[in-house]
């Protein structure tokens, strides 16, 4: 994913001089073709992302369009008040970018790993917020957000994501996309873990419960018509996330949902449940303690439908 | 060193006192504080609105205009009674200063013009202000930023992750002026959390430092132009910071260097009193 953006971001920089590539001295072995090509546009800000933030607004108030880099925590989180005052508060055409997006950074430990971000962008006005998929989903986000000015928050995990769309794809902000078609229920789904996701959503087609999945790969603003439209058209509705429960994708559609009743409707959030990841262990192993293996995803597909039968 | 017009500093200096004048009258009628803080820069803002500053109220988005930002945004009295003076907004607009349906809020706002940054939260404006001098730089247009900030603000982290990145990217461009008037919300800055050496610290930091007494309008000319000679010397390009030695309160008896005129507004009584001290 990482690859995907900067790669993206060259090409846009070539066509527009006003992008600029701001990091808090990190990308090492990803930015050095930018730094070649555009050396007067790319700044090693150092490790103070709560100055480069206030710096990007004052860049984009004077006509840039920064992208601003860091490992999702620190970006996010470190520079919270930044975001907020100076980049929302003033609509700046500051695009941000989150890498590490959930426990991607597995033994680097809990304060490596990221489960707010989403919840915490999307609280902000002016703000758009994306988690791709995989990294196609990456490359047509960029042009995306370059062309819809203000303020966005991009979620990327790291490297090696599989490719998940298959043929042609139309990537619009804010229009989820079925990735897999199905007639009983309904996953829905953000960021990387999407991969998982998607393989338990065959193995609940073996299991003979016939399931869709959506890339809501915007969580704000929300595609409330294809949530509209899913609620019609299934019996329980699920989302899948590598992000808290609370406040994310899952929150985004809880909310929709509990305005928009529709009765008899089976939802549950899944994702990680409130907590901080002290395990120790690759990314494979860590998803699976926490519930987001394809096997578990699908196991507590199936015990809730249950509970409701 | 040549003469300043003395008819010049005369002048500034009853700009500044007209500032005073609004800062009272507005903050007494909306029964609002932090008059001391908006007393204290009222000489600064008068040198840099009158004379400093190559700004146009007509073309307040105007390209080339130099940025100046109030990162002590609570002391917007000043900054709004500036502004009027100046020609950005009308009388009526002044007086709607904190009143319902009012267009001016107790901390400045981007939406009025003028106003180059919402500011109130501590510590941001001079990361902003390094971002808009550093895009003048890249796009080699040769306006000015200047950020006024305040002494207790400078215990915010940011200030110092600025005042480091400033330095290393010799933005010769940027010009902070400290409002040092030594009082914080809580005590006097030595009690709270200490800056000094405060010039020694921003001189570490890589900065051309001028210390001057932030009441005296000809010390602070001539301030200002030392730092544009300073500016063509191809040898220095440091941002420069002019520490500004003022008082809380200034100009009124009763407020000066009291640390309660942070929060306390004028009853009846007190706003003649600072009126008339300010006329005679």
């Amino acid at each position: 994913m990482r690859n995907a953006f900067i790669n993206t971001l060259e090409k846009e920089a070539n066509k527009n001089r006003n992008i600029l590539l701001l990091t808090g001295d990190l990308g090492f072995t990803v930015f050095e073709n930018f730094q070649k090509k555009f050396s007067k546009r790319f700044f090693n800000m150092g490790v103070a992302e709560a100055n480069m933030m206030s710096i990007a607004a004052g860049l984009a108030l004077s006509g840039k369009i920064p992208f601003v880099y860091s490992i999702a925590p620190f970006i996010a989180l470190r520079a919270y008040e930044q975001i907020r005052n100076d980049v929302c508060m003033h609509n700046a055409n500051v695009k941000i970018i989150g890498v590490g997006g959930g426990l991607v950074y597995t033994h680097a430990g809990p304060t490596h790993h990221i489960a707010e971000d989403l919840a915490v962008m999307r609280v902000l006005p002016k703000m758009t917020v994306i988690a791709p998929i995989d990294p196609i989903e990456v490359r047509l986000a960029i042009p995306q957000i370059l062309k819809k000015k203000g303020p966005a928050y991009l979620r990327l995990a790291k490297k090696g994501e599989p490719h998940l769309h298959q043929g042609k794809i139309k990537f619009e902000i804010g229009k989820g996309i079925i990735i897999k078609k199905g007639k009983d229920i309904c996953l829905i789904t953000c960021g990387p873990i999407a991969y998982n996701t998607l393989k338990a959503a065959f193995l609940l087609d073996k299991e003979k419960i016939s399931t869709a999945v959506v890339s809501m790969h915007t969580i704000k603003p929300l595609d409330t018509n294809l949530l509209e439209n899913l609620t019609k058209k299934y019996k329980a509705i699920f989302t899948v996330e590598e992000h808290s429960v609370i406040g994310g994708l899952g929150g985004a559609v809880a909310e929709f949902l509990a305005e928009n009743l529709r009765k008899n409707l089976i939802f549950k959030r899944i994702g990680l449940n409130d907590c901080f990841c002290h395990e120790i262990g690759d990314y494979d192993f860590l998803r699976k303690i926490y519930n987001l293996s394809a096997q578990k995803i699908a196991k507590t597909i199936i015990r809730s439908l249950k509970k409701h039968e | 060193m040549r003469t300043l017009n003395q008819s010049i500093v005369k002048d500034l200096e009853n700009k500044a006192q007209q500032i005073r004048k609004l800062i009272l009258e507005i903050s007494h009628k909306a029964q609002v504080g932090h008059i001391g803080s908006a007393l204290s820069i009222a000489d600064i803002l008068a040198v840099l609105y009158f004379k400093i500053l190559r700004i146009n109220p007509k073309k307040p988005k105007w390209n080339l205009r130099d940025r100046f930002i109030l990162s002590k945004g609570h002391a917007v009295a000043a900054l709004y009674s500036t502004l009027f003076l100046k020609g950005f907004f009308t009388k009526k607009i002044l007086l709607s200063y904190c009143q319902n349906k009012g267009f001016l809020g107790e901390h400045p706002e981007h939406r009025v013009l003028g106003v180059e940054l919402t500011t109130g939260s501590l510590g941001h404006g001079l990361s902003v202000g390094l971002g808009m001098a550093l895009s003048a730089k890249i796009d080699k247009k040769h306006y000015q930023t200047f950020i006024l900030i305040s002494d207790a603000e400078c215990n915010e982290g940011e200030v110092w992750q600025a005042a480091l990145t400033a330095s290393h990217h010799r933005l010769d461009n940027l010009i902070v002026i400290i409002d040092y008037n030594k009082v914080q919300a809580l005590g006097t800055t030595r009690e709270v959390l200490n800056l000094e050496p405060f010039y020694a610290k921003w001189e570490a930091f890589g900065w051309n430092v001028f210390e001057v007494d932030g009441h005296n309008i000809a010390q602070m000319l001539e301030t200002f132009t030392k730092v544009q000679t300073l500016k063509l010397k191809v040898q220095n390009k440091k941002p420069t910071v002019i520490i500004a030695h003022t008082i809380r309160g200034k100009g009124i008896s009763f407020m000066e260097n009291k640390l309660e005129w942070h929060y306390f507004t004028t009853n009846d009584k007190q706003y003649r009193k600072a009126v008339k001290e300010l006329e005679s």
